[in-house]
């Protein structure tokens, strides 16, 4: 298994363009528009916090989770599927299962830096707070990616074609993070966009997010959806997943 | 002893039976061919013994009745439309797949013995046809099986390439591994099967050596030579072994079985008839394919 892992990992970093790009662009954005004055003034939209306190650091975790998530893990996998790679796995003693795992450890483990390049290097250049509940933050983080990277796997077993994949990936993934408050904050949008987006994947985690970053513990009912959200999403791809 | 034992195989893809009532074995050490056409179930056939797919109906019984993981740390599998990733080594591919098993070959000699050893950091997309099929074998048999499963191993080579592939086949089977190959290409199965099991349309057709098969084309045998104007063919339809005398002006054309050739120089020697342009031709397996299910294989 450990040289299942260690492979992988030499195959994924000899592709780097999707987790470097997972990973800088959403700290450029962060840099570049911290710098932007207004996003540096107390807002009223926000309850009085800056867009850089939380807003902005906090959607752009989850940005660079969802690129390695719904992006780059179902890529891989369904080229595997289909170029047969799984097929020829398949005929060996060492369960296919395996190979899964050891992708996403690796999307993870993008995700993970990327997350604390944002935190830390937000830190250093623009003064954004250190997380306030660091334990939670972590925990939430984790919880949160889970199961985004559920989703991916779903994506991963109903996707027949590498392209269908990379079209279904987008098709989930602008909307979940329009309504997550990627682009206007969650606080701005309509009531009704806000509810619909409280029992969508990423509208909670990013709240969480931003809640344990301020320093807050995260609401139970976003705790809750992220948690369903893995367990109906793990088991749906366990069902569904194809091998060829 | 037998390895493979199939029973009553039968298997069904949307309501279409693709492998209908299959029944073989293998002995152990053989080289036993699954020929026929394309889509004729026999690449169905060899997943469901290699344990890959489930069958509707009849039984399969590999190495005295083996499953699952313990079923494939004996059985070495390469089948059609698998591949590797594209930017593995070819060093890393061998290396990573020797961990799958219990008792895995030296992967060094195994990449040397397929002549991957200068290719040995070329990643996979760069290899050629043959090479990948070479580095295939090899992963097929870097768990040392006692079994390995080829399937259509030669389609696509270049001639050369594909000689140099049964040479290895033959060199692996020589060292004791037993070898189910599947092929749609005649050549290949007269060259390297001990038995075949034909198969066409899901249905087994039948199951016996090269030459056995050959033989069951009644007339197998074909003659023509030319002979001097006056020459009778009373002469010769009265041998046992002629089947048919056609003349065409001075060209005879003699169908039949047996020692077919034999018979008519004899017959032409004491009668005094010196032939010219005397040529013999066997049937092929494409014959007796054509002979026993009334179709071509080759398309």
């Amino acid at each position: 298994m450990n040289k299942m892992i260690i492979t992988e990992a030499k195959l994924f970093l000899r592709e780097p363009a999707g987790p470097i790009f997972a990973i800088l662009l959403p700290l450029g954005l962060l840099l570049g528009l911290g710098s932007i004055p207004g996003f540096r003034e107390p807002s009223a939209e926000l309850g009085g916090q800056r867009v850089i306190d939380t807003q902005l650091p906090g959607m752009m975790v989850i940005l660079s989770v969802a690129t390695m998530a719904l992006s780059a893990l179902p890529a891989v996998l369904v080229t595997y599927r289909e170029s047969g790679v799984l097929r020829r796995l398949s005929t060996t003693p060492m369960p296919p299962l395996r190979l899964l795992v050891a992708q996403v450890i690796n999307n993870v483990a993008v995700a993970v830096l990327a997350a604390a390049l944002l935190v830390g290097l937000g830190n250093v250049f623009l003064g954004v707070a250190l997380p306030g509940n660091p334990l939670a933050f972590v925990g939430v983080f984790l919880l949160g990616s889970a199961s985004v990277f559920g989703l991916g796997l779903l994506i991963a077993a109903v996707a027949p074609s590498t392209k269908s994949a990379a079209g279904i990936g987008s098709l989930l993934m602008f909307p979940l993070l329009f309504v997550a408050g990627m682009w206007i904050p969650r606080e701005m949008l309509p009531t009704l966009v806000q509810r619909i987006g409280d029992f969508l994947p990423l509208s909670p985690f990013a709240q969480a997010l931003r809640d344990t970053w301020a320093g807050h513990a995260p609401q139970p009912l976003h705790l809750v959806v992220m948690a369903a959200t893995l367990l109906v999403t793990g088991a749906l791809s366990a069902r569904l997943f194809r091998w060829e | 002893m037998k390895v493979i034992e199939v029973n009553g195989l039968r298997k069904k893809y949307r309501d279409r039976f693709v492998v209908d009532d299959v029944s073989f074995s293998v002995e152990e050490g053989e080289i036993f061919g699954v020929l026929g056409p394309n889509g004729a179930g026999k690449t169905t056939t060899v997943e469901c013994i290699a344990g890959l797919r489930v069958p509707d109906a009849g039984t399969v019984k590999v190495l005295g009745g083996l499953h699952h993981a313990e079923l494939k740390q004996r059985l070495g599998v390469q089948l059609q439309s698998s591949a590797m990733p594209a930017k593995i080594k070819v060093w890393e591919a061998l290396d990573l797949y020797s961990s799958f098993y219990r008792d895995p070959a030296d992967w060094h000699a195994l990449m040397e013995r397929v002549g991957l050893t200068d290719k040995r950091n070329t990643p996979y997309a760069k290899l050629s046809g043959g090479q990948k099929q070479r580095l295939s074998i090899a992963l097929a048999l870097v768990g040392r099986p006692k079994v390995a499963i080829l399937d259509e191993l030669t389609t696509g080579l270049d001639p050369q390439a594909r000689r140099d592939t049964w040479e290895l086949i033959e060199q692996v089977r020589a060292d004791g591994v037993t070898i189910l190959l599947v092929t749609h290409f005649m050549e290949e199965a007269e060259r390297l099967c001990d038995r075949l099991a034909l198969i066409d349309a899901g249905r087994l057709v039948a199951v016996d050596s090269p030459a056995g098969l050959i033989a069951r084309v009644q007339d197998s045998q074909h003659v023509t030579f030319r002979a001097p104007a006056a020459f009778d063919t009373a002469l010769l339809t009265g041998l046992p072994q002629v089947g048919e005398v056609r003349r065409d002006g001075a060209r005879i054309e003699v169908t039949g079985s047996g020692e077919l050739l034999l018979a008519i120089t004899t017959a032409l020697s004491s009668a005094g008839v010196v032939p010219t342009d005397l040529r013999a031709e066997q049937a092929t397996l494409d014959d007796a394919f054509l002979a026993l299910t009334g179709r071509k294989i080759s398309t």
